[in-house]
């Protein structure tokens, strides 16, 4: 049972992981395969923050010069920050190269795009 | 808990067809994953996460939207193959976990390494008394510096791709944003 309490939170993880890959792997609209890009980002960052979290410890933030209080792990905190902006970084990217994409083709439908490179 | 309530909008993501409501749940997705944060003690990441994830994020997928289609059609073929990748890719990650210290763990090995020494020492050595600032500013400002360069390279590859339009002038020309 202390095991089950213990480990719930990496297997929502995991499903969560698993439902963005899904949609990546199985779905061909290219937005979203985007937005499944994002919830399989979001696993890898709840899991980051879950293992630095100390149970009765606070946010990182030393008051009155440090006192014996616990704080949790900030290390992954800053790890994950920058992954934050970056993922939205690459989002925007993804999302013009759709736009281009149904600019070019006109359809963001994976399937109807390839049918179409293979017309002569 | 929240997370079971995370693990609920994710699924609903995946058997919706609109993708306006697709990209309204992301949004609510990342201001849950944002609450979830705080709970965790993270709280510039809750910070950043609520006004980058669920804010700039939404309203880029929106502007895709508004310039493509937001309806989703059904896929030709089965989703057969990628059912069983994901269960198989699933179950080793659930086996993984079974040697992942419990959570909360204070004596866990990521909490015992570095740690605690950015604990005690940020403050004397940098004097700022938010533990994640004084790192990935001053610690590891370069590295931030670097995250800077990715979000450069990231605008400068939209402009690319968005901007010859305008120059063509086919009179789709959009105020869409350089992004981030």
């Amino acid at each position: 049972m202390e095991f089950l309490v213990g480990h719930y939170n990496y297997w929502i993880f995991v499903f969560l992981m698993m439902l963005g890959f899904y949609v990546v792997v199985a779905r061909g609209n290219l937005v979203k395969k985007i937005v499944g890009l994002n919830i399989f980002q979001a696993s890898v960052f709840l899991l980051y923050i879950s293992i630095g979290k100390v149970l009765g410890g606070t946010a990182p933030i030393i008051v009155d010069g440090g006192g014996p209080a616990t704080y949790s792990n900030p290390l992954p905190h800053v790890l994950i920050l920058t992954a934050i902006v970056v993922g939205v970084a690459t989002t925007a990217l993804g999302l013009s190269l759709v736009v281009r994409i149904n600019e070019a083709y006109g359809t963001i439908e994976e399937d109807e795009i390839s049918g179409m490179d293979k017309e002569p | 808990m929240l997370l079971a309530f995370l693990a609920v909008i994710a699924l609903a993501i995946v058997r919706l067809r609109n993708l306006f409501g697709v990209v309204m749940l992301s949004g609510i997705y990342s201001l849950l994953m944002a609450s979830i944060f705080v709970i965790l003690d993270a709280v510039d990441v809750a910070f950043t996460e609520a006004a980058v994830g669920a804010g700039i994020a939404t309203i880029l997928m929106l502007g895709t939207l508004a310039l493509t289609t937001s309806r989703e059609r059904v896929p030709m073929h089965t989703p057969l193959l990628p059912l069983v990748v994901t269960f198989i890719t699933g179950a080793m990650l659930i086996y993984g976990t079974w040697d992942m210290p419990a959570f909360g763990d204070a004596a866990a090995p990521p909490n015992r390494h570095v740690a605690p020494y950015y604990l005690e020492r940020s403050l004397p050595e940098t004097g700022v008394p938010n533990v994640v600032t004084a790192v990935l500013a001053s610690y590891r400002g370069y590295d931030t510096l670097g995250e800077l360069t990715v979000i450069f390279t990231a605008g400068i590859g939209v402009l690319l791709l968005l901007g010859r339009r305008r120059e063509r002038g086919d009179g789709r020309a959009t105020t869409r944003g350089s992004g981030a």
